[in-house]
């Protein structure tokens, strides 16, 4: 995998790691991305590395580190069990740190998807620095809008990181003006109003959210829409791919550790759903 | 600090200096900015106002009383005691001043549903009530340990025709809930309100709530005023998410001479790290939609609370208490679990009143600031909700059951 971060170009003017390349480099083949999510430390530190490196010699193109949090008031029933699985396995910052360098060592771009107090009591200059100097790409940050996030377009400017920020079905067309035009990477469009979880069917408003999150970018050349929150198999991905540029996928990831009898069997089934859903973005 | 200062906070983004904001989904946004204005145009709309205040006066029973405790004072360093009696209210407690806003405006929106976070069950009792009231769908997210001591509580919630759902994530209290909460509204919000019960959370919640509940202390000053011809020397509140203590605490702010104390539950001692006693032992931090103190470890993870108290057992506080505590207006501190129940035992011996036991944390500052004041000093208490709710964790303190001994005391 280390040949495909040698054949992205830069595009000018963005940073060096950023996951915009990815996409642009699946655009180039007639396809979407395909975006895998994972916290880290689940189902142990050296599984989620082992399964997030699985996942990218399977077909994902870019991956989201997810940094345990004690409220993860976004996420449904089966992340907050992963999260709680790697918290109470001793899981810290530091150590999700050490997940990105091992993944983004693969040449697969990688994110940290994060939830804001951690990275603010970390502190936010050195959040940004230490992901940058792990090989991490940017940050994706669900609670935090443009309105808090300062300090935030700060850091990332300063170490040259991607800035993702969500929009949603009820942002109204000026707030998805906004949002867009400081997220850096991709745009992460939350396609169901709700916290995370697989879903049986793709909400029909996905499609239209993705479109006016287009039309709103009217400065410069757009970001990518990645959309999220519901996918689960090669079907559905096939049919985001049809109206997105990438396809974010997590709660399925998990899912598949959960159940699985064993680490091998879990680390089978992550490899079998990737390639379902990466044949499902080529379809 | 001018008048003009206390008065003007927050900011429009929801600021009280550093503290408050807007730390939410973009899936909430919309709704956070409706509620905003639904709520300015509400407040600026006088039968609004007027349908809020024949509610207040007809159905909460208000104003509430302001009772001199004179055999409680006497143990208080001989400070004249005065009771702002929120537990005479209808369901018990200061928390329907705050509900009966928020459902009238649910309705003001077109919303049908209505769902609420709750500790001990009062906000959870007072939501119920208010959605029966107003003929609103209510579910309330109570942690499964909450459920358990004050089970009483949820078969009142339950009696009114609300939902109760036990959560059963995390430490299983008040800080669960309010995830819960957020996250049943995420998924909900084109027809239900979130009525959060304290002044925390994303803007315009600690504002709004604080407004709802100020007539507290606008009462009590004019209460006071009325028995002694001056101002207390010092309003004392216990403080979780901080509701009732703002509530008491805002009328105060502009006069200068008024001390104001928030006493947090300081559980096993601050020492011991086991307690809720945020401005004590917290760091600045991002909870719940809100920039504020908070109880957490060095990777910003939510440390676990513990107290007696069910209503005060919750790792955050209210961003204007954050904003209090820093400019020095106010003064926090923490009360255990002991302190607060020899309180709790007192105010029942010498005044025939079972305060609820969140109200004995202020209780028991109030024994404590009146025998640093002394005799002359005139001292508002707010006693924020009656103790019904509690027997069954007193009766297991006090060993008042037949057959089992003293668990605490």
């Amino acid at each position: 995998m280390s040949e495909r971060s040698e054949t992205m170009e830069r595009t000018e003017g963005a940073p060096a790691r950023t996951a915009a390349t990815a996409f642009e480099q699946a655009k180039a083949e007639g396809r979407a991305a395909l975006v895998g999510y994972l916290p880290a430390g689940f189902p142990s530190y050296e599984g989620a590395i082992t399964a997030a490196k699985t996942m990218v010699e399977a077909g994902c193109d870019v991956i989201e580190i997810g940094l345990p949090y004690t409220d993860p008031l976004m996420d449904g029933p089966t992340i907050q069990d992963a999260v709680h699985q790697a918290l109470t396995g001793g899981i810290r910052v530091a150590d999700v740190f050490r997940t990105v360098e091992a993944v983004a060592a693969t040449g697969a771009r990688t994110l940290v998807m994060t939830y804001w107090n951690p990275v603010d009591h970390y502190g936010v200059d050195a959040f940004a620095r230490d992901l940058a100097s792990a090989g991490g790409s940017g940050l994706i940050t669900p609670d935090l809008t443009p309105e808090e996030a300062e300090p935030w377009l700060a850091a990332s400017d300063a170490c040259d990181l991607d800035r993702v920020f969500l929009v949603a079905l009820s942002s109204t067309d000026e707030r998805l003006a906004k949002i867009t035009s400081l997220c850096r990477g991709f745009v992460y469009a939350a396609s169901l109003m709700g916290v995370t979880g697989a879903r049986t069917a793709v909400d029909t408003g996905a499609a239209h959210l993705v479109e006016r999150t287009r039309k709103a970018m009217t400065q410069g050349s757009p970001l990518p829409v990645g959309l999220g929150l519901g996918v689960s198999n090669g079907e559905q991905a096939a049919e985001v791919a049809g109206f997105a540029d990438g396809v974010i996928v997590g709660s399925a990831f998990i899912r598949r550790l959960l159940d699985a009898p064993s680490p091998e069997a879990g680390i089978d089934a992550v490899r079998r759903l990737t390639a379902e859903l990466a044949e499902g973005v080529r379809r | 600090m001018t008048i003009d200062a206390a008065r003007s906070l927050p900011d429009l983004t929801g600021h009280f200096g550093r503290f408050g904001g807007r730390f939410a989904p973009e899936a909430l946004m919309a709704a956070l900015d409706e509620l905003t204005t639904a709520y300015e145009t509400a407040m600026a709309d006088s039968a609004f106002r007027a349908e809020l205040d024949h509610l207040l006066a007809t159905y909460a029973g208000r104003p509430s009383l302001l009772t001199e405790a004179k055999r409680f004072g006497a143990e208080a360093g001989g400070a004249r005691i005065l009771l702002k009696r929120e537990d005479l209210n209808h369901t018990g407690s200061h928390k329907i001043n705050n509900v009966l806003g928020q459902a009238l405006l649910t309705r003001r929106m077109g919303k049908t549903r209505i769902i609420a976070e709750t500790g001990a069950g009062q906000h959870g009792v007072a939501t119920a009530t208010a959605a029966a009231l107003l003929g609103l769908e209510c579910v309330v997210y109570m942690g499964e340990v909450d459920t358990v001591r004050q089970a009483l509580n949820v078969a009142r919630m339950r009696m009114l025709g609300a939902e109760v759902v036990p959560v059963t994530t995390g430490s299983r209290t008040l800080k669960d809930a309010c995830n819960e909460a957020f996250r049943d509204w995420v998924a909900t919000v084109d027809d239900t309100h979130y009525c959060i019960g304290s002044v925390m959370g994303p803007h315009p919640f600690p504002m709004m709530v604080r407004d709802f509940q100020r007539i507290i202390g606008v009462e009590a000053r004019a209460q006071v005023l009325e028995l002694t011809g001056r101002l207390p020397d010092a309003v004392v509140a216990c403080v979780g998410g901080g509701s009732n203590a703002i509530g008491a605490f805002h009328a105060f702010v502009p006069d200068e001479g008024v001390r104001l104390y928030g006493f947090e539950a300081g559980g096993s001692g601050v020492e011991s790290g086991k307690h809720a006693a945020t401005l004590a032992g917290g760091s600045l931090g991002v909870i719940h939609g809100m920039r504020t103190y908070l109880l957490q470890d060095e990777d910003g993870q939510t440390l676990e609370t513990h107290s007696v108290s069910a209503g005060l057992d919750y790792p955050g506080v209210g961003p204007e208490h954050s904003w209090l505590h820093d400019t020095g207006r106010a003064t926090y501190e923490a009360v255990t679990d002991a302190e607060a129940m020899d309180a709790f035992a007192l105010l029942c011996r010498t005044e025939g009143i079972i305060p609820a036991i969140e109200s004995a944390h202020a209780l028991a500052g109030a024994l404590r600031v009146g025998r640093e004041l002394g005799p002359d000093a005139t001292i508002v208490v707010c006693l924020s909700g009656r103790g019904d709710k509690d027997m069954h964790t007193a009766a297991e303190w006090f060993g008042l059951v037949e057959g089992e001994g003293p668990a605490g005391a």
